[in-house]
């Protein structure tokens, strides 16, 4: 039995009934703020179906999700498996870990045949930035950009949005501090939409090696001083130390960092009282952020987990026509 | 016997900028006949040049024909046939082949190939270094004996300072000539386009000015201490002009260039992952563009080279960091560099320097550069007011790898000659020689 009693479709109560005719979602960077909303208000009655005992609706029966991913990720493709899932589609999982930027053939030859098996959306990680972009150039159906490279990672981008949204009800005048690779991070790079474009106060630190001096513009604050980025901050949001994506050092060791740009509570206490920490996970503990802060009420690491599933349904139910066939 | 008729006849190299005739025989240039009226009787043929500007041919000294090894890519007739095409009687090409130009044989195989098939004058570069490898240098004398005019690791150049000193130093006592492409790998390595905001906003990693810099600063100290010859390949930072103007002006033995691409386009190109935007050195900021600019208008900046880097589409086809870099540039040089005009920066005749005289002085190509009587009769008409459409359709060369389709451009070579033969013609009743 599918579906619960309420229906074919997710309630869309006081949801903008702007048009959307987006094809693909690549990255955040061509989306209007009112559409980032949109997207917001449709994953707020998404989540009405994670209430349910049933958490199940039928809007993509008959629709095929591939999950076409290129880089390992557990936590990504099972949030959009699960969302998937939920919303009945068929979601197959195809991982090619062997792939490498090196063999641009692959990901082209692979997306054909994948496409010539009739899906109706490709969610892609990839490795190389523009991966995505240029899928959606060489296959017919919908492509959903799961991270690719260091450019964009547009469903992270909108969770966190929407995670903000739901503890401090609005994004505009907060100060938000993002503290980490900066250099090499898709997460900041669809927040500068996502937060950015909405009003927030961006500050953006860690070491000068990874974070470029050209970032600060459009109202973005590059600082190389944590206590800086803390204070007075509405919202600190720690990025995992990509070892694996760096091939020389981009500081002395761990340790140093650890000293010089990790997130303890003497430094959180700079923070505003009611203050929030978030991390796009996985989290390096004791590394970016100490032990007991990732565990601690202040963190809504989790949150961001559970509005991730919500987000990617109402892209997924976008994408695939359900916004559309209920109107 | 052949006259040029009563065009615009623009040679910096003897001075001339006035209507007259060329009259050519036996592959060389004959006589300069000055005003519009030629003899009404001539025994032979006739172009008639009116209203056209009458270059020495265009000399391309930076090209990739890709032949031995890549012919799919390109070979050395087509790649001759977009030199003429595009205007240029001669070209140097690479050495960066398969096998690599580094052995005599393979500049034999290019030189006699050239001769029997090619549409243009071709000059080979041959490697500095066995392989290009970086370690041991090439047999200069015997290379250049079997036709290599200039010896260059384009690509990859001589990472080791001490290879380069030697090779420089050796190359000396012949008078031989070494382009440089400058970059310190190690600086850019993993990088695929200019370090700046655009890259950075795009997630892709950079490459920074410095990478071409230092290594253009080292070739010039080398260039010093050696009191060897040595030549800046297409120069994109405004630091690079910077620096090659300052070891002009300390005397030194050191020539530049650049690509029509590092004064035309920026970074911003790039914009989409467009792989065709991608080169090495990457594009630029506005502010190298500029620099570039006014390298070109006061003479630090020696010539201009089309740096034509054939690429079969699905080398492009691909991700942005994995794609292969460069883009044909023989039919598009002219216009673009012609475009340098209107901004009254460069005259007629410093634009004839910066793509004929300019590398014929550099390259010691004695018989080339010039129209004065006795120089080949290499020769490129240009109708500079021919307003055009760079088509994908139009190509002669084998690989389509352009950002610039779809441009409208103005000034196109409307015939060519090398060494008296006709190798392009797009004027009424002047049919090209098979």
């Amino acid at each position: 039995m599918e579906g619960g009693a309420e229906g074919e479709h997710p309630r869309e109560g006081g949801v903008n009934p702007m048009e959307w005719r987006r094809k693909h979602v690549l990255g955040l960077a061509d989306f209007s703020t009112e559409e980032m909303e949109f997207v917001v208000d449709t994953a707020r009655s998404m989540e009405e179906v994670l209430t349910r005992d049933i958490k199940k609706v039928p809007a993509l029966r008959g629709k095929t999700v591939i999950n076409l991913f290129f880089e390992s990720s557990t936590r990504t493709r099972t949030s959009f498996e699960i969302a998937g899932k939920r919303l009945s589609a068929d979601v197959v999982n195809f991982s090619s870990a062997a792939s490498s930027v090196s063999k641009g053939e692959t990901l082209l030859d692979t997306a054909k045949n994948i496409d010539a098996m009739k899906p109706s959306i490709i969610v892609l990680r990839h490795p190389a930035s523009g991966a995505a972009h240029f899928l959606s150039r060489h296959v017919s159906c919908s492509v959903i950009n799961a991270g690719d490279g260091s450019n964009e990672h547009p469903t992270q981008g909108l969770l966190d949005l929407y995670a903000i949204l739901k503890v401090k009800k609005k994004v505009k005048g907060l100060k938000i501090s993002i503290i980490g690779d900066i250099l090499h991070s898709r997460v900041v790079r669809s927040n500068l939409h996502s937060l950015g474009r909405m009003g927030a106060n961006l500050y953006l630190c860690g070491p000068s090696t990874l974070v470029p001096k050209e970032m600060s513009r459009g109202g973005v604050t590059v600082t190389n001083d944590i206590r800086e980025a803390v204070r007075d901050a509405d919202v600190v949001m720690m990025l995992r130390i990509q070892l694996e994506r760096q091939k020389t050092a981009y500081f002395p060791s761990l340790r140093e960092y650890s000293r010089k740009y990790g997130l303890n509570t003497e430094v959180f206490s700079l923070a505003k009282k009611d203050a929030v920490i978030m991390h796009p996970g996985p989290i390096n503990r004791g590394v970016e952020l100490s032990d007991e802060l990732a565990d601690s009420s202040q963190s809504i690491i989790l949150n961001q987990v559970e509005t991730g599933v919500a987000i990617r349904m109402a892209l997924l139910y976008l994408l695939a026509g359900g916004y559309g066939a209920s109107h | 016997m052949l006259l040029i008729k009563g065009g615009r006849v623009i040679d910096p190299e003897s001075g001339r900028d006035e209507t007259g005739s060329i009259v050519i025989a036996d592959g060389k240039v004959k006589d300069f006949l000055p005003g519009g009226d030629a003899p009404r009787k001539f025994d032979g043929r006739v172009i008639e040049a009116g209203g056209k500007w009458v270059l020495p041919g265009l000399i391309d000294m930076h090209v990739h024909l890709r032949d031995p090894g890549y012919e799919w890519k390109e070979d050395i007739r087509s790649g001759t046939a977009a030199a003429a095409a595009g205007g240029f009687s001669s070209l140097v090409c690479m050495a960066n082949t398969s096998p690599v130009n580094d052995h005599p044989e393979v500049t034999r195989y290019i030189r006699e190939k050239a001769a029997s098939q090619g549409t243009a004058n071709v000059f080979p570069v041959a490697a500095v270094t066995r392989g290009m490898e970086g370690k041991e240098m090439t047999d200069f004398a015997e290379l250049h004996e079997a036709g290599a005019i200039a010896f260059s690791d384009d690509g990859m150049p001589v990472r080791s300072s001490l290879v380069l000193r030697r090779a420089l130093e050796y190359a000396r006592a012949f008078d031989f000539l070494i382009l440089e492409h400058a970059e310190d790998h190690e600086l850019s390595e993993g990088g695929a386009a200019n370090e700046g905001w655009t890259a950075h906003r795009l997630g892709i990693p950079g490459v920074p000015a410095a990478a071409e810099e230092i290594a253009i600063a080292r070739d010039i100290l080398l260039a010093r201490q050696t009191e060897g010859r040595i030549h800046i390949q297409h120069i994109s930072t405004k630091m690079g002009v910077d620096l090659l103007r300052m070891a002009k002006r300390a005397g030194l033995r050191v020539t530049g260039e650049t690509a029509p691409h590092y004064f035309t386009l920026t970074d911003a190109a790039i914009e989409g992952y467009n792989t065709n935007a991608k080169m090495n050195p990457p594009l630029r900021g506005e502010e190298d563009r500029m620099a570039i600019l006014e390298g070109i208008g006061d003479g630090t900046i020696d010539a201009i080279a089309s740096d034509h880097a054939p690429h079969d589409e699905y080398t492009k086809r691909c991700e942005f960091v994995a794609a292969s870099s460069g883009i044909i540039g023989l039919e598009t040089a002219l216009p673009l560099s012609m475009a340098l005009l209107a901004g009254g920066k460069v005259s007629p005749a410093r634009f004839v320097d910066l793509l004929s005289a300019g590398p014929a002085r550099i390259l010691g190509l004695k018989e080339k550069g010039s129209l004065r009587a006795g120089a080949d009769a290499d020769v490129t008409i240009v109708d500079p007011e021919a307003e055009w459409e760079f088509r994908e359709s139009d190509v002669r060369s084998k690989s389509r790898n352009s950002p610039f389709f779809g441009w409208k451009m103005r000034g196109r070579a409307v015939a060519v000659l090398c060494r008296g033969r006709i190798t392009h013609s797009l004027l009424k009743g002047v049919d090209p020689d098979a």
